[in-house]
């Protein structure tokens, strides 16, 4: 199973988890599963995040795939300018 | 690969390994060359349509006020006055969020103040009349009356308990319990035990750092042309670096359909990521909206100052331990960003570019987003990540003076690499810093000798670039010459970019290809142009549009020939069979194909829609060297190097524009520029002559060199090129200054007053 | 308030224009004759995006009264080239790619025309003062300089 891991000030909001361990073969379904999972994920995740994606950072796309032994970064939404 | 075995297979990003380019790389004029060197190009401020209205908007000269009443009635009585908006004019859909889920409200709230104004030159009110003199004066004409609050300017004080409060409400949940207010959001990242890295250090450098909030300073204001109807249906005209979003935002906030808002993007008088927001436009559809005509609304520059994004200003604390061989056992910062009214201050890229360049087993960064009595802050140029590099950058310096260490050699040797787990987290893919860092030592630059009173500094920089939504189309003439659209404004030469990736693909002379910035209306969604994406995004859009044209051209070919497609290659701009078996058919350039192609199955086109993921990060490494003045304290930069990593140069002399812009911006930075409130909260160098910008005389020669490790997640290796070079020069300048004159500036900018206080210091000491 | 005729030579051509006597000559220019190529950055004389020559002057036209230009010659960037023939200082902006955004170019090419004319082989340092009232946030002057140097050069070698 894909493990997720948090940036540490998402971890107040995830029981103190640092790595959470979700099903999911798509950036939008770990998204989805990790929200299931902590509620407390909800609003961040709805204000924007970045995927790290095996080193690649996936800004938008919730279609881009994961496999069960990918490492995943939450990072916060990027933007520039 | 070569050039005749493109097969396109939608979605895939992937690098496709060195090749031969015939176009990409070269040199050419940039296509719209002609009108810029003539005058004939248009900007924000050069329409002008029939029957069209002079807006103005009325602003608050007070840092924090209640507005306990509003009357508008005598301009609207002025003889030429056509229409007058407030607040009231706007939205009430628009939803009040925490932290930035509520964007729009907070847009809102920016471009037309409600129940306070939040900062000196927040819009109050605005007029339509029918000369830009009579609305002008109908502005004195505008009753407000303020109870004016206690304000905040700085971002320690911010902090602090029994600070004003800004607004109430605007935290979300990332916030600590227990902080004031005005502190909206909260980050924190990293990995390792950094108490532990620190214990294993020989020596570890702690201090504290400021930058002052700067400016983009684009020479262009904002300035816009808006018609919209009793109907709901509008045009606008303006200049912005995303014009879908400016429609998505305008809609929301005057109720309209997005489709309806039909948005045309005017050449763009520089930008720099304050261009990626809204501040004028649904003001000038509303006042249009309300008298029935369109409405011209432009900035001066003391409302460009006072009104429009500044970067955020920063307060930080640095601690890195090394040992005496140079390795960095532990790193850690705290950065707190003001962002002015609003949340937003993009400390969270400041925390995750700090520690970026180097391969750290102990890190740690925290961010705190404060609000002040401050014009809300919008990106710039790499937002967060200079003052970062400021910081961090100066006091690796250090250690390398205090431990006798080379910096380029220190920097190597901690230097992130392809497989190196980020400060930020994840795990690198292919990264070029150590190639800017090589270049750099190896460049003559490094080596040359200084005269006395000059000193030599070194910084790294770092950012992470970005892909985003993005659309192109390409359609094909009779003649065989190509039009390109793309949705992501030209701010600096991205259509001739195109232009030669176009040409690259179809095999036919760049000055055969057009291509046009198409108006939301005449294109799918893009992005804004930022993030250092457009060569990238747009480009790699440009090239599969280009490539499924191609596949169709081969199917014509094919039909013609009586074979399958998949035994048609592309050449040089022709149709071949693919090989013997395929048959024996002279070559059909493209312009024989187009000719027939209406009675051959139709015109022939490409397109490409997607949202590119591969955006590859990019380092740049640059030398500086410096003369401090000891009698006045002024600083002089009188050689500037810049090494960076652009994946692959498409158009490598305006990538090395891209360099040396950058590395102006960050001189600017680091020795001028800073906004200045007074002990009223007000802006007291709205324009420029007190707000200096470097000008010719201030600066030498800029050299730049291009290194070229392409990214996995772009077909040609492209990375972005426009923002990492503002990050190095901060740093690299207080380095530079250190080394020159042996103080150590902690707080920007470094100007005179500045340097001659620690000159005498240091006189002190002695 | 009562609007002001005014007659001028601009680009070589006689112009007639009523205006505000608070109008400046940058908003006669744009508003009143349809010649934007001069740009307001500024409006305080800062940023020399509007700079014109007033018998053969170099002057910012944000600093300058629409009615102070009666009976006078005025130059703008509209005039620079020849017809269909681009002057060398164009050319050489456009070769050297002096201009990203090109806000700030019609300025700059008034401006380095007004010195070339005064002194055709001029210092790197000569250009970089000269110029030093023409902003340019993009380039880092670098290729404008350059792109000076070069046209003097050329147009030395033609004469």
């Amino acid at each position: 199973m894909p493990e997720v891991h948090l940036w540490s000030g998402l971890r107040a909001l995830a029981g103190g988890r640092e790595v959470v361990e979700v099903e999911g073969r798509t950036v939008g379904e770990i998204l989805d599963a990790l929200v299931a999972a902590c509620p407390g994920l909800k609003e961040p995740i709805e204000a924007g995040v970045s995927v790290a994606v095996d080193g690649r950072i996936i800004a938008s796309a919730r279609n881009e795939p994961v496999n069960p032994d990918s490492e995943i970064y939450l990072l916060q939404r990027l933007r520039g300018g | 690969m070569a050039l005749d075995e493109y097969r396109p297979q939608e979605g895939d990003e992937a690098y496709e390994g060195p090749r031969e380019f015939r176009q990409v790389g070269t040199r050419p004029d940039r296509p719209d060359g002609f009108d810029k060197v003539t005058g004939r190009a248009r900007f924000g401020a050069d329409m002008y349509a029939p029957g069209m209205l002079h807006a103005a908007i009325l602003r608050s000269p007070h840092a924090h006020a209640r507005i306990v009443r509003l009357d508008t009635s005598k301009a609207e009585a002025l003889e030429g006055v056509k229409a007058v908006v407030t607040r009231a004019d706007f939205s009430k859909n628009v939803i009040f969020a925490p932290g930035t889920v509520g964007e729009f409200w907070n847009i809102l709230e920016n471009i037309m103040a409600g129940e306070k104004a939040l900062y000196d030159g927040h819009a109050v009110a605005a007029v339509a009349a029918t000369t830009p003199l009579i609305a002008r004066d109908a502005l004195k004409l505008i009753e407000v009356e303020y109870e004016i609050l206690p304000h905040v300017t700085d971002v320690d004080e911010a902090m602090k308990p029994g600070a004003p409060v800004i607004r109430e409400g605007a935290a979300d949940r990332s916030v600590p319990e227990g902080m004031h207010p005005n502190v909206v959001r909260y980050h924190e990242s990293g990995h390792g035990d950094v108490e532990a890295g620190f214990a294993e250090a020989d020596l570890v450098i702690e201090d504290h750092f400021t930058t002052e909030a700067t400016h983009q300073g684009y020479i262009e204001p904002h300035a816009c042309l808006g018609t919209l109807g009793a109907d709901g249906k509008g045009e606008l005209w303006c200049c912005t670096q995303g014009h879908w979003y400016v429609q998505k935002v305008c809609a929301a906030l005057l109720d309209l359909e997005t489709a309806n808002l039909r948005v045309t993007a005017s050449e763009i008088g520089g930008g720099f990521g304050g261009k990626t927001t809204v501040f004028i436009e649904p003001v000038a559809l509303a006042l249009s909206r309300k008298a029935g005509r369109p409405v011209k609304l432009v900035m001066s520059r003391a409302e460009v100052f006072r009104a429009t994004g500044p970067t955020a200003s920063a307060s930080m604390d640095i601690r890195i331990g090394m040992k005496k061989d140079g390795t960095i056992t532990a790193a850690q910062g705290t950065f707190r960003l003001q962002g002015g009214a609003f949340p937003g201050a993009p400390m969270e890229f400041t925390a995750m570019c700090a520690f970026a360049c180097y391969d750290l087993r102990h890190v740690r960064q925290v961010g705190y987003d404060v609000m002040t009595n401050r014009p809300k802050q919008a990106a710039y140029r790499a937002p967060g990540s200079p003052m970062a590099a400021f910081a961090v950058e100066s006091v690796i310096d250090e250690l390398c003076n205090r431990l006798g260490l080379d910096p380029i050699e220190v920097r190597l040797k901690n230097a992130a690499r392809e497989g190196t787990k980020a400060s930020y987290g994840p795990t690198y893919p292919r990264i070029g810093l150590v190639e800017t860092l090589e270049a750099a030592r190896a460049h003559p630059h490094y080596a040359a000798p200084l005269k006395p009173g000059q000193g030599r500094g070194i910084s790294c920089g770092f950012w992470f670039n970005y892909g985003g939504e993005t659309s192109v189309s390409l359609a094909l003439s009779e003649d065989g010459s190509a039009q390109v659209m793309v949705g992501t404004p030209d701010i600096g030469g991205s259509r001739a970019s195109m232009a030669l990736m176009a040409a690259e693909v179809l095999g036919i002379p760049y000055e055969n290809i057009r291509v046009t910035v198409a108006d939301t209306g005449s294109l799918g969604y893009n992005e804004i142009s930022h993030g250092s994406r457009v060569t990238y995004a747009s480009g790699l859009a440009t090239i599969k549009a280009a490539r499924d044209a191609v596949r169709k051209l081969r199917q014509r070919a094919a039909d013609k020939w009586g074979i399958d497609v998949e035994a048609v290659d592309w050449v040089d701009g022709c149709a071949v069979p693919s090989g013997p078996n395929a048959g024996d058919f002279d070559p059909l350039p493209l312009a024989e194909i187009t000719k027939t192609m209406g009675a051959t199955g139709g015109p022939i086109s490409g397109h490409f829609e997607a949202t590119p993921e591969g955006a590859g990060v990019s380092f740049a490494t640059h030398i500086v060297d410096a003369e401090v003045d000891r009698e006045t304290g002024k600083t002089r930069v009188v050689r500037y190097t810049v090494v960076q990593d652009a994946g692959k140069a498409i158009h490598p002399t305006y990538v090395e524009g891209q360099f040396q812009g950058g590395a102006a911006q960050g001189i600017g930075w680091a020795l001028n520029e800073e906004y200045i409130y007074g002990e009223d909260g007000r802006l007291q160098n709205p324009g420029f002559l007190d707000y200096r910008i470097p000008v010719a005389s201030d600066l030498p020669m800029i050299d730049t060199v291009i290194v070229e490790v392409p990214n996995p997640g772009h077909p040609f290796g492209v990375r972005g090129v426009g923002e990492t070079s503002i990050c190095p020069p901060l740093a690299a300048i207080a380095n530079a200054v250190s080394n020159a004159a042996g103080v150590r500036l902690r707080d920007l900018p470094m100007r005179p007053s500045r340097i001659l206080d620690e000159l005498e210091k240091q006189r002190d000491d002695a | 308030m009562t609007k002001i005729h005014v007659t001028a030579r601009i680009n070589g051509d006689e112009v007639e224009f009523l205006c505000d006597p608070r109008e400046t000559m940058l908003d006669v220019l744009r508003d009143r004759l349809g010649l934007i190529g001069a740009k307001e950055g500024c409006g305080t004389g800062d940023c020399g995006a509007c700079s014109i020559t007033l018998d053969g002057r170099l002057v910012c036209s944000c600093l300058m009264l629409g009615v102070e230009a009666e009976g006078r010659e005025i130059g703008t960037v509209e005039g620079i080239a020849e017809g269909e023939n681009l002057h060398p200082l164009q050319r050489k902006f456009i070769e050297h790619a002096a201009l990203q955004c090109g806000f700030c170019t019609p300025g700059i090419l008034v401006a380095a025309k007004n010195l070339l004319e005064r002194n055709p082989d001029p210092s790197e340092e000569e250009v970089r003062y000269w110029l030093a009232g023409n902003l340019c946030r993009c380039t880092g002057y670098d290729k404008i300089i350059r792109a000076v140097l070069d046209a003097a050069a050329e147009m030395r070698e033609a004469s």
